[in-house]
């Protein structure tokens, strides 16, 4: 039979160098030490019932919340107290008394169980000393750097803030500008396309004028031709000689189809045939032609192309679409040459001078040059069109900036900003096997050491620390899936550190990430703490 | 441990075939993946034969008989072939039937190493005549009848027969025959494809056959395992129940098909008599069962009855293997536990385990480094959750090299099981008999020069692919290879091992990924034997090497812990088995109950499922379900598979927290009523876990039921397997007596439906009144912890105001109650008024400091004294009583739990 009666420690406490005894029940803290008096009876700290003291600590339970024996195992719900001179005090569950493994540095709690413990508070103590004197010195210092985060994210952000403001005006400006050069250029334009319209007319009359002229060299030509025994008169065998004028394409050209082509005469002369050539030009065959020019052949259907049809090569603007991505300002400045080539896609050139090479042949046929008044009515407008598109431009571009920057300022950088610097940075840490990637309110993937494609491991998703502080947790969601799985997603654990660093990561379940992130933006005030060593003592 | 389709992750690029195969089953079984009677060749002819005139004829002047044994030739009248029958009586009221060929042309496989005794006893001839022979059986005017024409035999009581062979005339004998014999060339006699494996068949068709009717019965149990009901269906119109022990990815629920283990015993019973068939044969086998009672209405019944017009009940059963002998043991009862106990002479029982691993254990595939170990190690303290394992998966070991550790995630193994042994926990790393073919690798160098791998069909060393890539397998049915196994697990020679580290045997079934139905190729060779003749036992020789590796590490001294997956007739010897890849779905968890009881009826007692489900994640509501179920079964682990979030008990906010943290503290507190049923398992064979009917044997209600069970005696557990259930029916057993629940000490009358309402934190258990439990209600961090604490007993008084238990207390980890008779085992008796603690064994020796903290008797009323008498002295002892529920609480009597003593209530 285990006796274990009333139970009295002697606790020697160091206090400022003093030892003092203090009597008190096994495993009873100072702090409750009132309720424990041996000359009367137990009451449970519960009230639920009275005992005699020697109950207390006579390892049976009694008490229903098991404050009789705060030195025993004997109540499944109790809790002993270790002072842990030189180190911290604690609560263990009774549970742990006796049950042969050393859990109080001060070895109390192993005080019939034969278990050999060795009093390890001292040496905790300065351990803990030392781990919080440094942790106080990296407090200290990371909370330095953030107040300077905060600082500089205050700034950064006034600074976007008034920029934004800023632009805000400016865009004004500008909208005002471009619609000041849209009527610029509209009235410029209007001239422009009366002048053109009069000029292109002019090219085509002239081109009406030449065509007739040519028909009739032709036609002239053609009666040569036709008037084989050189009479001056076409006569009805002459004609039929040529049987590709046949109307009823039945492969020969009698003399009475001959004879109606000739309107119904025998044979015609010069003037005459000026009736007769509309009907046969279409489908007459020149005697020459065969071996010589095969212009005759391109001539019976000129296809015009009108000059402001001729179309340069287009970028199809629908296909890129606009980058929502965020990119930083600095990308977009090297984006802007290329930028400049696609904003002018969607305008049609209206130069007039351009020459297709397939026309060459037809220089006769070319439009003149515009007349020194029409050139200048062009280039005015050229130019108010160019001025318009520019500032365009620049007012689109301001919208992005304008929208960039808002949504960096729309992003939740903690309670005094001062995660903002971590927005638009990266942070890897190399394993064994693959190199982890978190870009901080974007991002976290990974990817093989050697070689292999990334791995998407969640994209931002929202602070997600406990209630009393969110910060200390981001959650990247909807990463790339996982085979019959969810899809991958990442928890990253701020503490506070000096330097901002990725320093583990780690997979506890299947495509659930756990990456570990010190930055000085966790760093909290420092207690003022005193590291000189002294034993904390409870009195 | 996993099914098969993590093998994707591991052989992506090694096979595209693999991958198109293992994808495309979803998440269930693809059942094309094995075979049906109809597509396994000697199961399709043997059930080709219908009942009818047996061809047998019994040669009666061929009978010999010796003392304990009856010979006597058969003749096949179709095909003149001989066979030779073999009658024993053996002690303890069992019949051995073994029928050979006469003459065969070569040897037929016997099954070693499963009996651990055959004790054959006197057998006389009462008398005989030219249509048969009747023999004694001894006892109780039991007589064996042999018939001649046709042959059959009759087992009878008195004028009733207990059981017939051959009645049906199902006897099927293939016997080995030359190919150039063959008649004609049916299909799949001298070769079989299923899927693209083609098995050749160089010995032609063997199988074998044979019925048993058993007049009077309707209820058949066992023949594990089949994720199925306690009660065995009847098959007409179906397949088989099929006995083949297979690697089965996502297994259907309530269904005949094989899974990971085989023991081919099945129980009858009714309310007079339980008997036995065990049917000893390693190769695949089916069973067949049909029922003249099956489908009819109670009504139908009753009015049979009414009319006295009908048959008799009676249950007809079909025994089919592929090949050795037919080897029948009839054990006859008459009791359940006569059965147990008849079974246990010949297979022996359940090991008695280290009392440790009766705690709770922490799995997942996988704790991913030494770091994972310490930090759930450590999440289990700040909960305050006892745990006293925590297992390693296969990514511990380097490739899968077992033996081996990873070297980066788990490079010093020594370091974390001394931070365990610290805390007093222990660990189970996971070692599987596939080999990786790798020249870099010790374990397969000693192993292919000792030329141990078994031997595909053309004498090279056999291949197959399993979790390492291209593996061997290690012929374990080979003596001197288990030998050599065995000395494996030397600490010397398992480097970074400890006496705290124990061994898991997985996918021993064997499970080879691109073999046939997931596992060896039938022509495989085992030395001279084929892997058809033994394939049911490869996994219960590989638990048994690795067990006795343990036991040799230690010198003999330790007792081994060894989980396994795969098992048969016998392997209750060597350690616990759980019930494989399950799936977290409530189905699954209430299936965990059937699948253990007809295990725990069948020899093995050590029996749990994955708590949690292994596939899948659990709601949360079916994790607390289940740890409340598992805490009541015999082997309490959790575990999940890798594709599953982490579910460690304290994930799921503090109020589930707290809920699983009760759970797991009511196991603890039990513990040492589950140890002293084990020790009592492994003394006698009775199960540990079991149905009502084992205890209400005449009870018939009690017969089909499986949501509910008893472990020993003395506590009856109703657990919820309804997801947002809010009250269960209990059947509480037993006409006259009386259960009290052991949370509220409400006392309740046997022989009723009970309905009880439930919140999530209900855990239905009853203690019998008439029974007496020791507990430890000081609970710690771990089983080793509390071993000196002190005992509250709780004594439920019957009716009659009676009580009786045991208490049993040794070291809990070595040999000693066995070797030196180093234990405490007491009888605690009340009776007249007084509490009584008299030693079961006066020649044992063992002393302990744990002691007497409490006793409550549960429908006492209230005594004006009570008295300690002891060593001639009696010392007054104060007490409480609560008339509310009529509880009397004595208040530390104090004495030693080892001492005499009675308390006396005045």
């Amino acid at each position: 039979m285990t006796c274990l009666h009333l139970l009295l420690t002697l606790v020697f406490a160091v206090s400022l160098g003093t030892p003092v005894e203090i009597q008190r029940p096994r495993g009873v803290p100072l702090t409750k030490k009132q309720f424990y008096e041996e000359s009367k009876p137990f009451t449970c700290l519960d009230g639920s019932r009275t005992i005699p003291f020697d109950r207390v600590n006579d390892d049976y339970c009694d008490c229903k919340d098991g404050s009789d024996e705060p030195g025993t195992a004997a109540c499944p719900n109790g809790s002993f107290h270790c002072t842990n001179a030189g180190y911290r005090p604690m609560f263990i569950p009774s549970s742990r008394i006796n049950d042969g493994i050393c859990d109080c540095c001060d070895t109390t709690d192993e005080y019939n169980s034969g278990a050999k413990c060795e009093n390890t508070c001292k040496e905790l103590g300065r351990k803990e000393r030392e781990v919080l004197q440094k942790m106080a010195e990296i407090t200290k210092e990371g909370f330095l750097l953030k107040q300077q985060l905060i600082e500089e994210a205050k700034k950064g952000q006034q600074e976007k803030q008034s920029k934004v403001t800023d632009m805000q005006e400016n865009k004004k400006q500008l909208d005002e500008k471009v619609e000041a050069l849209r009527t610029v250029k509209e009235t410029a334009e209007q001239p422009e396309k009366e002048a053109k319209e009069r000029h292109l007319k002019a090219w085509e009359e002239q081109k009406a004028a030449i065509r007739l002229e040519k028909d009739k060299a032709k036609m002239a030509e053609t009666f040569l031709e036709l008037d084989d025994n050189a009479d001056g008169f076409v006569s009805v065998s002459e004609l039929q000689s040529h049987a590709e004028l046949d109307p009823d394409a039945d492969g020969t050209l009698t003399e009475i189809e001959a004879q109606g082509l000739m309107g119904g005469a025998e044979q015609v002369d010069t003037s005459t045939f000026e009736s007769v050539w509309p009907k046969i030009k279409d489908k007459y065959h020149s005697e020459v032609s065969r071996e010589e020019a095969d212009i005759s052949c391109l001539e019976p259907a000129p296809v015009e192309t009108p000059p402001d049809e001729v179309k340069e090569p287009v970028v199809d603007n629908d296909s890129e679409p606009y980058p929502e991505d965020d990119i930083s300002e600095e990308e977009d400045e090297d984006d802007e040459d290329e930028d400049d080539y696609h904003e002018d896609d969607d305008k049609v050139s209206a130069q007039p001078t351009i020459k297709t090479p397939e026309k060459t042949h037809e220089d006769e046929e070319a439009m003149p040059p515009y007349d020194a008044d029409t050139q200048a009515l062009i280039d005015a407008a050229q130019k108010a069109r160019d001025d318009f598109e520019e500032a365009e431009k620049a007012l689109r571009e301001m919208d992005d900036q304008i929208r960039n920057i808002e949504k960096e300022l729309s992003f939740d950088f903690g309670p005094d900003a001062e995660f903002t610097y971590l927005y638009s940075q990266c942070y890897e840490l190399t394993t064994s096997e693959y190199i982890y990637r978190l870009c901080p309110f974007n991002r976290v993937s990974q990817k093989p050491k050697y070689g292999g494609s990334e791995t998407n491991l969640g994209t931002w998703g929202s602070w997600s620390g406990p209630e009393n502080n969110k910060y200390l947790l981001m959650k990247y969601e909807q990463g790339t899936g996982c085979w019959q799985g969810p899809n991958r997603s990442t928890t990253v654990k701020l503490t506070c550190g000096k330097e901002t660093v990725v320093t583990s990561t780690s997979e506890p379940s299947r495509c659930e990430y756990l990456m570990e992130f010190t930055t000085p933006a966790v760093c909290q005030e420092p207690a003022n703490i005193d590291p000189s060593p002294h034993d904390h003592v409870e009195l | 441990s996993f099914g098969l389709w993590g093998i994707t992750l591991l052989m992506g690029l090694l096979s595209v075939f693999f991958v198109c195969l293992f994808f495309s089953s979803a998440f269930a079984v693809d059942r094309g993946n094995f075979k049906t009677c109809d597509q396994s060749a000697f199961c399709k002819r043997q059930r080709a034969f219908k009942p009818g005139q047996s061809p047998y004829r019994a040669l009666l002047e061929t009978l010999e008989l010796s003392d304990s044994r009856l010979t006597l030739q058969l003749i096949n009248d179709n095909n003149k072939v001989h066979l030779l029958l073999e009658l024993y009586r053996l002690q303890g009221n069992m019949t051995r039937v073994k029928i050979n060929e006469l003459k065969p042309l070569k040897p037929r496989f016997e099954v070693p190493d499963v009996l651990i005794a055959e004790p054959p006893t006197d057998l006389s001839v009462l008398s005989k005549d030219d249509n048969g022979v009747v023999l004694s059986l001894g006892a109780e005017s039991q007589r064996l009848i042999v018939s001649a024409r046709p042959f059959r035999l009759d087992i009878m009581e008195g004028p009733e027969v207990l059981l017939s062979l051959n009645s049906r005339g199902l006897l099927a004998f293939e016997h080995l025959r030359l190919r150039k014999d063959t008649n004609k060339e049916e299909d799949g006699l001298w070769e079989e494809t299923f899927k693209s494996h083609t098995d050749t068949k160089p010995n032609g068709p063997t199988s074998i056959s044979l019925d048993f009717s058993l007049p009077g019965v309707e209820h058949v149990y066992g023949i594990p395992e089949h994720a199925d009901d306690l009660k065995l269906k009847t098959t007409d119109g179906g397949d088989p129940y099929r006995l083949y022990n297979l690697d089965v990815f996502q297994y259907e629920l309530y269904n005949p098909m094989a899974l990971y283990g085989s023991i081919p015993l099945m129980l009858a019973h009714n309310t007079q008599r339980t008997m036995g068939i065990f049917w000893l044969n390693a190769a695949e086998t089916w069973v067949d069962i049909s029922s003249n009672t099956a489908g009819k209405t109670v009504f139908g019944k009753m009015l049979d009855f009414v009319q006295g017009s009908s048959e008799k009940p009676q249950t007809d059963v079909r025994w089919i293997s592929e090949s050795g002998i037919i080897d029948v043991f009839i054990m006859l009862g008459p009791k359940p536990s006569d059965v147990f106990s008849q079974y246990a002479s010949l297979t022996g029982t359940q090991s008695f385990p280290p009392l440790a691993s009766l705690g709770y254990h922490q799995c997942r595939w996988n704790y991913n480094d030494q770091e994972d170990v310490k930090s759930v190690d450590q999440g289990f303290d700040q909960h305050d959750i006892p745990y006293d394992f925590i297992w390693l998966d296969i990514e511990h070991a380097d490739g899968k090299r077992y033996f081996t550790w990873d070297p980066h995630k788990f490079s010093q193994p020594k370091e974390m099981l001394q931070g365990l042994m610290d805390k007093k926990r222990k660990m189970v790393a996971i070692v599987d008999p596939h080999i990786k073919v790798d020249s870099g690798y010790k374990i397969h160098n000693e192993i292919t020069s000792k030329d141990f791998y078994v031997k595909n069909k053309d004498g090279g060393n056999y291949e197959g692919w399993c979790w390492p890539g291209n593996s061997g397998y290690p012929d374990f049915t080979n003596p001197e290879m288990r030998a050599w196994w065995a000395s494996m697990f030397a600490y010397d020679q398992y480097e970074g091992s400890m006496e705290n580290l124990f061994t898991w045997n997985d996918m021993n079934e064997p499970s080879v990924f691109n073999g046939p139905e997931v596992t060896m190729h039938k022509d495989a060779l085992h030395g001279k034997w084929e892997h058809r003749d033994i394939h049911n036992m490869y996994g219960l020789y590989v638990q048994m090497a690795t067990a006795e590796g343990q036991i040799q590490r230690s010198g003999g001294a330790e007792r081994p812990f060894v989980l396994t997956r795969a098992f048969f007739a016998g392997s209750q010897r060597f350690g616990a088995v759980w019930t494989g890849d399950n799936a977290a779905e409530w189905d699954h968890l209430k299936i965990s109950i059937p699948m253990c009881l007809s295990l725990g009826l069948v020899g093995v007692s050590f029996c749990g499922a994955d708590v949690g489900g292994f596939f899948k994640n659990p709601s949360t509501e079916l994790l607390v379900r289940w740890y409340q179920t598992g805490a009541y079964q015999p082997f309490f682990r959790a575990h999940a598979h890798l594709d599953t979030t982490r579910r460690e008990p304290w994930l799921f906010g503090p109020e589930n927290t707290a809920l699983i943290r009760e759970a797991v503290r009511q196991r603890y507190a039990l513990l040492p009523y589950w140890y002293q049923l084990f020790f009592q398992a492994y003394r006698t064979g009775m199960p540990v876990m079991r149905p009502l009917w084992v205890d209400y044997p005449k009870d018939t209600a009690t017969f089909t039921i499986d949501d509910e069970f008893l472990i020993g005696s003395d506590l009856l557990v109703h657990p919820v397997t309804e997801e947002g259930s809010r009250g269960v029916t209990a059947y509480l057993p037993g006409a006259g007596e009386v259960w009290y629940d052991v949370h509220t000490f409400q006392k309740h009358n046997g022989a009723q439906n009970l309905y009880i309402p439930v919140t999530l934190s209900s855990i239905p258990v009853f203690q019998r009144g008439g029974s007496i439990i020791p507990r430890k209600d000081r609970v710690r961090r771990s089983s080793a912890c509390m071993e000196n604490d002190p005992y509250t007993l709780y004594v439920a008084l019957s009716p009659k105001k009676f009580a009786e238990g045991k208490l049993y207390i040794d070291d809990g980890h070595s040999f000693n109650y066995d070797t030196k008779k180093e234990f405490i085992h007491r009888s605690l008796t009340f009776a007249n008024n007084a509490l009584t603690s008299s030693n079961l064994c006066p020649d044992c020796n063992f002393l302990t400091s744990s002691w007497i903290e409490k006793v409550l008797i549960l429908g006492a009323s209230k005594p004006s004294k009570v008295v300690l008498k002891m060593n001639g002295k009696e010392t007054p002892v104060d007490f409480e009583f609560d008339s509310s529920m009529s509880v009397l609480t004595l208040r530390k009597p104090g004495m030693n739990a080892g001492d005499d003593w009675t308390l006396l209530l005045q």
